[in-house]
């Protein structure tokens, strides 16, 4: 009897997974990009309305909401350190505390627009169409960029939390981790477009 | 198989890379106290970029990817910097 061995190829690809995830990766730096142009384009246009209502907004906070992403952007790099080094109970701990940032972060959020949103500055409040062209511009720009910034984090959290089951079912483990880097990469997008963010917004004055 | 062949960072080099970030926040929030114009725009960015340049080959591991994958992002920032160019000529000139 002879003995038939049969090869199994597995159909899988990591090196395409990590192009398409960065592919995508290009469209939201353009995204923002193109915002950020928008921002630019009429700060210049409107220096001292953009300078005054720049003002309204707390350093503070934002200051904290950098250093939380920045922080949660270093343990989900560290989980995926863990997981190569087959650590999976280390990798929970920090996809674990990576969302628990992230919920900081947009608590943090919670306070900082419902005090705006108290003085009656949101879009489509009665206040808004009084102000003039350049503080209406600087505030309509900084609700839909952090808006967007915000939904980022949540989709971000979502990613994470499927990446924290998998870890725990194992199927993600330190031979198949695709799904956990690409979840990181997009977790530090969102980190990335908060650096850009807190400086044009909250600091330039 | 061309799997799992990606770089591990180690712990102590992401926790330095944070530190370094944390310093740089720093330091931009003390450079853009001081109102001095132009000069402070300028000094945010670049330092914005610096820190956007670290979690990018840090954190991100462009630092150990292939050169395609590290051309195609200078690519995407090259365009972008030239629609950026390309809208203040045409705003500066209309």
């Amino acid at each position: 009897m002879s003995e038939k061995v049969i090869h199994v190829e597995e159909h899988r690809d990591d090196e395409a997974s990590k192009l398409g995830m960065w592919l995508f990766i290009f469209t939201e730096l353009l995204l923002f990009g193109g915002l950020f142009l928008v921002y630019s384009i009429f700060r210049a246009e409107y220096p001292t309305a953009f300078h005054q209502s720049s003002l309204e907004l707390s350093v503070t906070i934002g200051a904290i909401n950098t250093i939380v992403l920045l922080f949660s952007s270093m343990t989900i790099a560290m989980a995926l350190t863990a997981i190569q080094k087959n650590d999976p109970k280390r990798a929970l701990v920090f996809i674990g505390i990576t969302l628990f940032c992230a919920v900081a972060f947009l608590v943090n959020k919670y306070f900082e627009w419902g005090h705006k949103i108290e003085h009656g500055l949101y879009p489509g409040s009665t206040l808004m169409p009084f102000l003039d062209r350049g503080h209406l511009l600087y505030f309509s720009l900084y609700f839909f960029m952090t808006g967007l910034h915000a939904l980022h984090i949540i989709i971000g959290m979502t990613l994470l939390i499927v990446c924290y089951f998998k870890v725990k079912s194992k199927n993600i483990n330190s031979k198949d981790y695709v799904l956990l880097e690409n979840g990181a990469l997009y977790w530090h997008l969102v980190d990335l477009i908060w650096i850009f963010l807190f400086p044009l917004m909250y600091l330039i004055t | 198989m061309a799997n799992n062949t990606t770089h591990t960072t180690e712990y102590r080099v992401l926790a330095k890379v944070l530190l370094v970030l944390m310093f740089l926040t720093f330091l931009t929030i003390s450079i853009t106290s001081f109102h001095l114009g132009a000069f402070t725009v300028t000094a945010a960015l670049l330092i914005a970029g610096l820190k956007g340049f670290l979690v990018l080959s840090n954190f991100m591991h462009l630092k150990y990817e292939s050169l395609l994958l590290r051309i195609l992002v200078g690519m995407v920032f090259v365009l972008f910097a030239v629609i950026v160019l390309i809208t203040f000529i045409d705003y500066a000139y209309r």
